[in-house]
């Protein structure tokens, strides 16, 4: 196998100043890993993936006639709780390295875990909105196995006894996709502690470990292999991470890693009922790649599968290369790992009781599946529903507009084209803006009420996006309040008449496409402010009136 | 909801300010002993001791009271301590790590400073406390007696030490103990090899054999031990010494290097029953750093101390004790089970109804507890891997640093714990070792409950002989395993435990001490120091103090 050199690494763990804390003493460590086996892997590769990539449109066509892909997927989401799993420390992602550890998360001799409460709500949260079944009387359990950034050569995890398990998660697949309404399966959900990290240098033949992530309390959530092609794959993903989001229990920042997913991926010809063999892919930091990286998958087994070379499908864990778009070998399996799992002897049974469960359940926030049913049912299409639940922040702007009285198809638009349309000019998010549901519920109010025009409105929304303010001082200080007076639009209306003497002729001459031009000085004359109704109606009795 | 623990800092600054948040234990808990029962005892010892019958007396209670009334100073007590520790310790090798007398002393004298303020002292204030070496102190090295912990220095005081500390007493070293707590004689530490008090030539038993032979040789007032399977209580049944194992979860492990987390217990060593009562008042009750610390109220373990002169003819009228048949038949020496059988009917001069209870289960005990015990122990010192702390053997692969740390740090029985631990839970095996035995613990813990139904405490001796010779068992593993039949049973149950000397066999110069073990509920170690107290403060034709202590010092 592919050597791992690792000169040394050491930590004086008593010292003072945590940022010391790995300081090397002797040398430094080295890993070349599996770099050079990769490197192998990939040249040999790379002609295939060639062929794989120019034909993989037609591939993908291809599977649903002859091959089924089986998909499954491993989620890891990072809890958002102030401390560790199981010590004080906090974690911030980003802050430098090992300035946020102490002797429980170091492992060091003599240090004990204590769980941290919220992991257990968090995960009866998820458990819940998940449609899982609860284990009331569950435990952790440790397992085994070396590496430098586990520092007490176990992970605390659940084994055989996971706190909630048996669910399911609807998911609506994009109009751009498909559409669709789909159900996957949930295996299990279970707690377990984060590893730390290690910092391999680029130039230096040495590695260093950063634990300040070690300890920090995760959930994973097992999927059936329900998913058939890579954007069923994503779009669970992304609806895990809309979940998490709306549950308030993780941030779901797949770039801070916070949100992991890992696949697997085999393949059968149709009709087949025993299952391909499995390959695992990682490294997947996007929903993007999960879509893409499964499909090149899926692509690359069939083309292997469909020349006669099953064989060279092997149980494997992949890496996808974002750069290349494509999956390479990161180590075969050699064997099922023993992790020598047994019961955490440090840590009680984890009990939970139907209060403590109900109480749970009652504080739910309205999740995503139930949001989009209610917004379906409101009249809105599907386009609309899935734009505004996707984002946690957007569905409370929408339903905050709506509370104050606005109707949903029109508060559903202004945030969709216009609101959305800054939002991406200004790479702002709805919190950052400055407009409040409050004002959008009644500029829609004050356009609807014919206090100013459509036109007026959409200009009052750019500076209340922009700058803030209410409506309705800006349509005071401003002076937009629409012209409805019938008297005062008809000496306008006379005037520019008056002023065009030529185009009037025109017009009488049977040119009534000229009456565009009329309104347009008319309401240029308003300011903008003339109700374009009335205007067109006293507009039209002038001209066509043979005085 | 998620702040019940903070965070354990690193900083010195830091953990002071931690144990300011600590509620400070008052002297109140101590002082409620009746004035009647220790002031007059403490004033026997200043008489010199012309009979051999004179009972164990409070050295911590008669200190104090000399202390409090002027007549001697913390430092003059310091240095007496300090004398008889240096003269012993050649011979005995009890201590891994001693600190400058110097350091010993100032705390002494800062100790006098306060007395001569009229300060309150604390309960444990100027008490000489040993401690075993896999329990961490933050000022002096904590190895477990291992090489792959050689130099190692922790960043933060066990729970226990934290609790002697701010309750006034000195730390004075680190006792000896086979390597991480896996033997039974003290001759499996990586450094030294501990000599019996009663007989140099003898083991002190294991694996707090430092910490009992300290308290024996008056090489320090009171120690605190490990118990797994029988830790501190054979070697102090070996070393003629009171051992407590309390019940699980009674003291926090919080800071103990852990061998077999499910089984691990700190216990208390002392040369009288009080002492050690008051030591476990000391350290025990919960502690948020160790989630199966008990939050059992922690009662006053000795306000129902009576003194031997106030006793009753029958003062323990009405207690059930069950001797337990299984531990008194077969393989168990002569010498030991007369020992017992004698106590037995000094039990029953005292009123109790002593009767033979049998524990069909007695002999799975063994067997369950080793698997359980290396089971945990292999994942326990999977963090040994010499990345973060300890020795390092460098290599240029990954795999042959961990070998090489490993192979090199861990001494033999270690690693073959570690390898039978590691089989014991490999799949395939998992159900045929680590399940079955967890199965035989749940019987043992019933039958246990039951036999503890039927009786107010159970008896049995604290091991089948008494101390062997050293380099006796070594070779021969199996033999040193069945030395702990007496013992595991109780860790597997999770009970409490207090083993205090009874008689002796011949042996040495001066006879060897024989252990006799109380077993009592769980959280009733109140019970077994009362009954113990009263079983030492009657006990007729036995004096406790070893050969080696010369001096003319009242025990």
């Amino acid at each position: 196998m592919a050597s791992t050199i690792f000169r040394s690494l050491q930590v004086q763990p008593f010292l003072l100043n945590p940022s010391k804390l790995l300081k090397r003493r002797n040398g430094v460590m080295h890993f070349t890993t599996k770099a050079t086996q990769s490197q192998t892997e990939t040249q040999q590769r790379q002609p295939q993936a060639k062929v794989s990539t120019s034909t993989q449109s037609k591939k993908l066509d291809k599977i649903p006639n002859d091959y089924e892909a089986i998909i499954g997927i491993e989620t890891h989401v990072q809890l958002s709780t102030l401390t560790k799993a199981f010590c004080g420390c906090p974690y911030n992602y980003g802050s430098s390295p090992n300035s946020s550890i102490c002797p429980i998360c170091m492992g060091l001799p003599g240090a004990l875990p204590v769980l941290n409460s919220k992991v257990i709500e968090f995960a009866v949260k998820l458990g819940l909105a998940l449609n899982c079944n609860l284990a009331f009387n569950s435990k952790f359990d440790r397992k085994q196995y070396f590496y430098p950034d586990l520092p007490k050569g176990y992970q605390i995890s659940q084994f055989d006894v996971p706190i909630a398990s048996a669910g399911y998660l609807d998911v609506d697949i994009p109009v751009e996709f498909g559409g669709g309404h789909k159900r996957f399966g949930i295996t299990r959900v279970h707690m377990e502690e984060d590893a730390g990290k290690l910092l391999h240098t680029e130039h230096g033949n040495y590695s260093q470990v950063d634990l300040n992530r070690a300890g920090v309390p995760l959930l994973e959530i097992v999927s059936e292999p329900d998913m058939r092609n890579g954007i069923e794959a994503s779009e669970y993903a992304a609806e895990l991470q809309r979940l998490v989001r709306y549950l308030g229990v993780s941030n779901g920042n797949m770039q801070e890693g916070s949100l992991r997913c890992d696949v697997n991926v085999s393949i059968r010809p149709i009709g087949q009922s025993k299952f391909g063999t499995k390959v695992e892919i990682k490294n997947l930091n996007s929903f993007a790649s999960v879509s893409r990286a499964i499909d090149f998958e899926i692509s690359r087994q069939v083309q292997l599968h469909s020349q006669g070379q099953e064989d060279q499908i092997v149980q494997e864990t992949r890496l996808w290369e974002e750069g290349s778009q494509r999956t390479i070998t990161m180590r075969k399996k050699e064997g099922l790992a023993d992790y020598r799992y047994f019961p955490e002897p440090d840590l009680p049974a984890v009990i939970l009781s139907q209060e403590y469960v109900d109480r749970i359940q009652n504080s739910l926030p309205e999740l995503p599946e139930i949001k989009r049913r209610r917004y379906e049912k409101m009249g809105l299409s599907m386009q609309d529903v899935l734009f505004l639940a996707n984002d946690k922040s957007i569905a409370e702007f929408f339903d905050a507009t709506l509370a104050k009285g606005a109707d949903a198809k029109l508060v559903a638009n202004w945030i969709m084209s216009d609101i959305a349309a800054f939002m991406k000019n200004e790479k702002l998010t709805i919190n950052e803006i400055k407009l409040t549901p409050e004002e959008l519920s009644e500029l829609i109010a004050s356009i609807k009420g014919g206090t100013i025009s459509g036109k007026i409105g959409k200009e009052i929304l750019f500076e209340l996006l922009a700058k803030g303010g209410s409506v309705k001082e800006l349509i005071e200080k401003k002076d937009l309040v629409q012209i409805v007076d019938p008297v005062e639009i008809e000496k306008m209306v006379d005037k520019v008449i008056a002023e065009n003497p030529k185009q009037v002729e025109q017009y009488r001459g049977g040119k009534t496409k000229l009456q565009g031009f009329f309104a347009g000085q008319v309401m240029k004359l308003s300011k903008g402010k003339a109700n374009p109704g009335l205007l067109n109606k006293i507009l039209l009795e002038k001209l066509n009136s043979k005085n | 909801m998620e702040h019940h623990h903070e965070k354990l800092n690193l900083s010195v600054g830091n953990m002071r300010m931690l144990s300011t948040l600590q509620t400070p234990r008052s002297l109140s808990r101590l002082s409620l002993i009746p004035s009647n029962t220790f002031t007059s005892r403490a004033s026997l010892t200043h008489q010199s001791p012309t009979t051999t019958t004179t009972p164990p007396q409070s050295q911590i209670l008669s200190n104090r009271h000399s202390l409090l009334s002027r007549h001697v100073t913390a430092a003059d007590l310091a240095r007496s301590y300090l004398t008889r520790l240096r003269q012993s310790e050649p011979h005995l090798r009890s201590f891994l790590h001693l600190p400058d007398d110097d350091a010993v002393l100032a705390q002494a004298a800062h100790l006098d400073g306060k007395i001569s303020a009229g300060d309150e002292l604390g309960p444990l204030a100027g008490v000489f406390v040993a401690v075993k070496d896999n329990i961490c102190t933050i000022d002096m090295p904590s190895t477990a007696g291992s090489r792959i912990l050689e130099g190692y220095r922790p960043p933060f005081d066990a729970t226990a030490v934290k609790r002697v500390k701010e309750l006034g007493g000195i730390v004075v070293g680190k006792t000896n103990l086979d390597e991480f707590g896996m033997g039974s004689t003290t001759e499996g530490s990586a450094f030294q090899v501990t000599a019996n008090p009663w007989d140099v030539s003898r083991v002190p038993g294991g694996s707090s054999g430092g910490s009992a032979a300290a308290v024996s040789a008056r090489q320090c007032v009171v120690s605190l031990g490990s118990d797994t399977g029988g830790s501190v209580r054979q070697p102090a049944s070996f070393c003629g010494v009171v051992g407590l194992k309390p019940t699980y979860g009674r003291v926090s492990r919080f800071g103990l290097m852990a061998y077999a987390s499910s089984l691990d217990a700190i216990g208390c060593f002392g040369s009288s029953v009080a002492d050690t009562g008051i030591l476990l008042s000391a350290i025990a009750g919960h502690d948020r750093f160790d989630a199966t610390s008990s939050k059992q109220d922690v009662p006053n373990f000795l306000s129902h101390f009576v003194s031997a002169s106030s006793l009753e003819s029958k003062p323990l009228k009405g207690l059930r004790v069950g001797l337990i048949r299984e531990t008194i038949g077969d393989g168990v020496d002569a010498g030991v089970i007369s020992a017992i059988r004698a106590a037995a009917l000094h039990l029953e001069e005292l009123g109790c109804s002593v009767n033979e209870v049998s524990l069909p289960s007695f002999s799975l005990g063994l067997p369950a507890y080793y698997v359980l015990a290396v089971s945990e122990s292999s994942s326990n010192l999977s963090r040994y891997d010499g990345i973060r702390y300890g020795g390092q053997v460098y290599a240029d692969e990954l795999d042959s640093l961990y070998g090489g740390s490993r192979s090199k740090g861990f001494g033999s029985e270690v690693k073959m714990r570690i390898l039978m631990g590691t089989y014991a839970l490999s799949a395939g095996y998992y159900d045929a070792y680590y399940k079955r035995a967890q199965q035989v613990r749940t019987i043992i813990r019933n039958s246990f409950k039951e036999a503890l139904n039927q009786n107010d405490i159970l008896i049995s001796p604290a091991a089948p002989s008494a101390a062997y010779k050293i380099g006796e068992k070594k070779n021969d593993p199996l033999a040193m395993y069945a030395g702990d039949i007496m013992t595991v049973n109780v860790n597997l149950a999770g009970l409490p435990a207090l083993v205090l000397p009874c008689g002796f066999v011949e042996g040495g110069s001066a006879g060897l001490p024989v252990g006799l073990q109380m077993i009592g509920a769980a959280f009733d170690e109140g019970q077994l120091l009362r009954v113990g107290h009263i079983f030492e403060q009657t006990l007729e034709n036995c004096r406790f103090v070893p050969p080696i202590v010369t001096d003319d010092i009242a025990d």
